[in-house]
């Protein structure tokens, strides 16, 4: 187990917030954000790059956090699904996602919602094809994804 | 085990002088340590912050596409979509938006599999690698650097820095298909790049290189009888042909290599088709997978 001569003394900024965490270089960002930083909204299914439940924005840009070095995120802006909601006022793709009927079992949504987050940041009119490619690294295995892009294409017109 | 970041090239290359590996995405490194392929090295310098790497300079003659330009700036930038089109075809098929992000040209090149998407596209368009170390850079041929599935024949202290492709002339047209079961987190299951320009309606010249069905990206020989000709419908199935044979597919359990060596011819006439069109004017968005239905359909 954790050899204390391998930990980084690191600070990573997560929603904002500057966290500093000794961790090991090989721990994958998913991992140390759940772990030691107690955000569990970030899921880990596949743990392998396939499934995209473990999808979090570096610098505004989504990548799979579970296979991300964790070390190499600092000195950079993570956002995790925690960070989307104001308060108690839910971001509107997550109002949406909601009312379209697009969460089931739920493990996958978090990812969803930032792939969606980073597609509608950098497309605010997407087209059908283009909301499938935004979400194309992310897999549901319950609700068949209709509803997914309903409410993505949804929120797309609210924010316009 | 250690990452540094590194913030200039003499960073990198200090530190694998000393024996650190480069990161650049961790696409590769990071996902196949996760996957057993192999446990990350014990020193790792983290290059995806130097600026330096992310530079695509066109030039009077050749342009220099810095190693570290992600998937995501290939299948974009105008420079590689109006000029080597071959090559954001390819970048555009890479993995998901969030493999595009991070994983670089230099990552896909350097990482030597022969299923590459940015392989073929590269050799057709004549690009060179620049290797650089404490010593200097160097330029080799692509050809030279790739040595078999996962290998190169790179030193350990060198870094790529940049591919340094020609300028291709008036009159000419890139593309790159590849067969997918699905649209996205796929690898090729086979295919092809080409490049083609034109006088007129004749062939000045053609090359078409070969994905998934050698240990390297492999270029056709032998199309030299097409010059000088229109690339009619027998011209394209003798680049199916020639693609068919001189392909060399393993099966595996995605492909048999029957099936892989039918389907390289396929995608070879594909490839070159689009090349055709584009070298003669007509816009084919990228990708092309996307634009023909080539691929996987939605
Ligand atoms: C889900 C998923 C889907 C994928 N889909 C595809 C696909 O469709 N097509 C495809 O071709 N690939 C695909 N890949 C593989 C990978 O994303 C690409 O090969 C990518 O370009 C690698 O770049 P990187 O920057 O992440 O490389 P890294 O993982 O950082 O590095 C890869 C290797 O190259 C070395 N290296 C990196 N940069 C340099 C440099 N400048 N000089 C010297 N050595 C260097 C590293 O030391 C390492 O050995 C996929 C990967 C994943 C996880
Ligand atoms: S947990 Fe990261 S892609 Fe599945
Ligand atoms: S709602 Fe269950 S995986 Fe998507």
């Amino acid at each position: 187990m954790s050899n204390t001569s391998n930990l980084n003394a690191v600070e990573l900024t997560v929603n904002g917030v500057p966290y500093p965490v000794a961790i090991e270089t090989s721990r994958n960002l998913s991992g140390v954000l759940r772990d030691e930083l107690g955000l569990t909204g970030t899921k880990e299914g596949c743990d392998d790059c396939e499934c995209g439940a473990c999808m979090v924005l570096l610098d505004g840009q989504p990548i799979n956090s579970c296979s991300y070095l964790a070390v190499q995120a600092q000195g950079r802006e993570i956002t995790t699904v925690e960070g989307l909601a104001e308060g108690d006022d839910l971001h509107p793709l997550q109002r949406n996602i909601l009312a379209a009927g697009g969460v089931q079992c739920g493990f996958c949504t978090p990812g969803m919602l930032m792939s969606a987050t980073a597609l509608l940041e950098r497309n605010p009119d997407p087209s059908q094809d283009e909301i499938k490619i935004g979400l194309s690294g992310n897999l549901c295995r319950c609700t068949g994804y209709a509803k997914i892009l309903d409410a993505v294409s949804n929120t797309a017109v609210e924010l316009r | 085990m250690t990452l540094t970041i590194a913030s200039s090239i003499d960073d990198i290359i200090a530190a694998l002088a000393a024996g650190a590996r480069p990161i650049a995405g961790g696409t590769d490194l990071v996902v196949g340590s996760r996957q057993g392929k192999g446990s990350l090295p014990d020193s790792l310098i983290a290059i995806d912050r130097v600026e330096a790497l992310g530079v695509i300079d066109r030039g009077d003659a050749e342009t220099r596409l810095g190693a570290g330009v992600t998937h995501a700036r290939l299948m974009t930038e105008p420079t590689i979509v109006d000029h080597f089109t071959a090559i954001a075809d390819a970048a555009a098929l890479v993995g998901s938006p969030a493999t595009r992000n991070v994983g670089t040209v230099g990552g896909n090149v350097m990482n030597g599999s022969p299923a590459m998407d940015t392989g073929s596209p590269l050799v057709v368009l004549g690009a060179q690698a620049e290797l650089t170390n404490a010593s200097g850079s160097r330029l080799v041929s692509l050809d030279e650097l790739w040595v078999g599935p996962g290998t190169t024949s790179a030193a350990p202290d060198e870094l790529c820095t940049a591919l340094v492709i020609p300028n291709m002339g008036e009159g000419g047209g890139s593309a790159y298909v590849r067969l997918e079961y699905r649209r996205a987190m796929e690898i090729a299951i086979v295919g092809a790049a080409a490049a083609v320009t034109l006088d007129g309606d004749n062939v000045r010249s053609i090359r078409v290189a070969l994905t998934a069905v050698a240990p390297t990206i492999l270029e056709v020989t032998g199309l030299d009888d097409l010059v000088g000709k229109p690339l009619d419908d027998d011209a394209l199935s003798a680049v199916a042909a020639a693609a068919s044979e001189q392909a060399s597919p393993i099966s595996d359990l995605r492909a048999s290599d029957r099936y892989r060596r039918h389907t390289i011819g396929v995608m070879a006439r594909r490839a070159a088709d689009a090349a055709a069109r584009r070298a003669s004017g007509e816009d084919i968005s990228v990708p092309v997978n996307r634009a023909l239905g080539v691929g996987a359909t939605a």
